[in-house]
């Protein structure tokens, strides 16, 4: 094993909390499969265009205390809001005013702290340990993270903010685990910011568990904005029930090796799922989204587009797999998947799949790699724009397309004013 | 103003313009008329920078400067304009922002002051109101969903709140429908000035039925074939191209 394994194992035998509410089986199986099979082979399919070479020789702490940080340095998304720094809850930066009744929201801690077996399982999934190295270490180590459960037929009409913080401490790593309950008929707005204040070279390992009840709604926005030498990890893993219904939107803008797996299983009949992302790999950014979709139930659709953009020596990798299983009759997927490479030393790829073992289905997908159309450019340039502002130009309106259509304005405005700030990378 | 001479220009290794000269002078308005193929569009592309146009030989001056030596946003900003004949949309920027963009740095080339967007606006809603048009296309995506008449119609306002010195029309009026080609008219006559010149190339004499040039001229074959008066436009128009052709047929043969 590596110093990155190494490092990141150890400890599981005096790591607080471990085996409360029941999960100490659980999660010595996740350690110990965690421990045998180690990081993925070089030829593992799922992880072809990520090398973990170079992370695979560098330590990591746990992070166990919250440090000290300068809130000044960072605009506080709005009230309610939930934060964590370095992996450990801040209660005094968080602030839960405005939810409404129906919400209930914990930490993880807390929940394991009452020993309560059936809600920790019903946080973990239970059963047997996840897939994969970073799911394994996530289940062995996770003891901090969001619990939030809105009772049925819950309209909660301000969106939610958890914001998850990486603060100065020297090569600290840290394993948050969310989980989100919205039960039948109730419908919640949230958005998940993941920010950094100074230039940390932390590694964060995250996995929020969404689980949507019948016709319930959910409006999720990501903003991934990390430092630039961070490493970040995360796996979100939604199930829809009956008709249920889940908006999404993703920007990953940041870090320096980001990682992310979205998993989405329509079980229910009817369930929908709407999808945008875009991936900016500027500067030196290696950004990986691996998006499953599975299609369990009938009458079940899925729209998916993700734009890419390859600059400078950046590196925008997409894997957008969607399954629609026997019997999930009637189902509809789309999965769009437009990237645009600005530069030679910059690279895109991508891989959508489409498996179908149902009849009677809709499913389309395209990918295309492309530049700058130059009638375009020559349309903006002969209006009196210099060449460099039409290029920015252009490249914002591509980027920002997956913003186009948000039904939240004022959040589209807040997103669009991420994405616009990140773009400035382009030009410096 | 614009003096070009002796112009040949190559597109894709194809001979397009061979040898066309033409003069335009401040407050003037030519027309260039020609059959398809002849080089209406090549003109209006050369003088406005686009790439992949070859300017074997010739010089074209504006103002006494050379042209061909300045970049497309240089032209624009010395008061070059092109109206597209296939406007470009381009989704995600939206118009007015475009539009503002392009007003200053055009202005900023210039040394002037910038304008601030409560002035600009200013500026936008007397420009609508001289043309009427509907500021709903102020709120659009460039061109996006536009119909043809409505993308014509923005080249129109684009020229009106940018204020070029010479406007070049790339077949305003193909594909427009009687009442669009008016109101593009209209625009365009609101807009005549001593300062400025029009190149209006077109494909068909209609559109000089309500833009009055001063000067007609004959491209065929890459170059200036006839110039002359209003009516040399209707008599294009009631014996055809082919006549022309006729006409030309001896000095190409010499």
């Amino acid at each position: 094993m590596g110093a990155l394994l190494d490092s990141l194992l150890a400890g599981f035998d005096t790591l607080p909390l471990r085996d409360a509410a029941g999960l100490g089986e659980w999660r010595s199986a996740a350690y110990q499969a965690a421990r045998e099979d180690g990081l993925p082979a070089a030829r593992n399919e799922r992880w072809k265009h990520t090398s973990l070479r170079a992370l695979e020789r560098r330590p990591f702490a746990p992070s166990v205390a919250l440090p000290a940080w300068n809130p000044a340095a960072i605009a506080l998304p709005p009230a309610p809001r939930m934060v964590f720094v370095n992996g450990v809850f801040d209660a005094h930066h968080s602030d839960l005013r405005g939810l409404p009744e129906g919400v209930t929201l914990q930490t993880l801690s807390q929940v394991l702290a009452a020993d309560d077996a059936e809600v920790a399982t019903a946080l973990t999934g239970g059963g047997s340990p996840p897939e994969g190295i970073f799911g394994r270490l996530n289940a062995a180590f996770a003891t901090e993270g969001m619990r939030l459960q809105v009772a049925a037929g819950t309209r909660v009409a301000t969106p939610l903010h958890l914001l998850s913080l990486g603060a100065p401490a020297p090569d600290s790593a840290w394993h948050l685990r969310h989980s989100i309950e919205v039960l039948d008929g109730a419908s919640l707005g949230l958005v998940e910011h993941q920010a950094a204040v100074g230039a940390q070279a932390h590694l964060s390992n995250g996995v929020m568990q969404i689980g949507l009840g019948r016709g319930a709604q959910l409006r999720h926005a990501r903003v991934q904005q990390e430092s630039e030498s961070a490493t970040v990890i995360a796996r979100s893993q939604i199930r829809l029930a009956q008709g249920a219904g889940y908006r999404r939107i993703d920007l990953e803008l940041g870090a320096a090796l980001s990682r992310h797996e979205l998993q989405v299983a329509l079980v229910g009949e009817g369930a929908s799922l709407y999808a945008n992302g875009v991936l900016l790999a500027t500067r030196r950014r290696h950004l990986d989204t691996r998006i499953e979709i599975e299609h369990a139930a009938r009458d079940t659709s899925s729209e998916l587009g993700w734009r890419g953009l390859g600059a400078d020596r950046g590196r925008a990798v997409f894997h957008g797999g969607i399954t629609i299983q026997a019997g999930a009759d009637g189902s509809a997927a789309m999965l769009s998947n437009k990237n645009l490479l600005l530069s030679e030393g910059a690279e895109v790829d991508t891989q959508p799949v489409l498996e179908i073992h149902a009849d009677e289905v809709k499913a389309a997908h395209g990918a295309t790699v492309g530049q700058l159309d130059a009638n375009a450019l020559f349309y903006l340039r002969s209006r009196g724009l210099p060449i460099e502002q039409a290029r920015a130009l252009l490249t914002a309106a591509f980027c920002r397309e997956v913003l186009s259509d948000m039904d939240d304005a004022s959040l589209a405005v807040v997103l669009a004013g991420k994405l616009d700030l990140a773009l400035q990378d382009l030009v410096a | 103003m614009l003096k070009i001479d002796n112009l040949h220009v190559r597109v894709a290794g194809k001979d397009i313009l061979k040898g066309l000269s033409l003069e335009v002078k401040a407050g003037e308005v030519h027309a260039i008329m020609g059959p398809n193929g002849a080089g209406k569009s090549t003109l209006g592309n050369v003088l406005a920078g686009r790439e992949g146009y070859d300017v074997v030989s010739g010089s074209v001056s504006y103002d006494g400067r050379d042209l061909l030596a300045l970049e497309p946003e240089v032209r624009a900003a010395e008061g070059v304009f092109l109206a597209f004949q296939y406007p470009v949309e381009i989704p995600g920027v939206n118009n007015t922002y475009f539009l503002r963009a392009a007003a200053n740095a055009q202005r900023k080339h210039r040394g002037e002051p910038e304008l601030d967007s409560m002035q600009f606006l200013k500026l936008v809603r007397q420009k609508l109101s001289v043309l009427h048009l509907k500021d709903e296309l102020l709120h659009r995506a460039v061109n996006e969903g536009f119909s043809g008449g409505e993308k014509k119609r923005n080249e129109i306002f684009q020229l009106a709140v940018l204020e070029p010195r010479l406007a070049i029309l790339d077949e305003t009026d193909s594909g427009l429908d009687i009442d669009a080609l008016k109101a593009v008219a209209d625009g365009v006559n609101a807009l005549r000035s001593p300062a400025r010149a029009f190149l209006v190339v077109t494909h068909y004499q209609r559109l000089l039925d309500y833009i009055k040039p001063d000067v007609v001229h004959v491209l065929a074959e890459g170059r200036i074939v006839e110039s002359g008066g209003p009516e040399l436009a209707l008599e294009l128009e009631a014996h055809g191209y082919a006549w022309i052709r006729e006409r030309i047929a001896p000095a190409a043969k010499a």
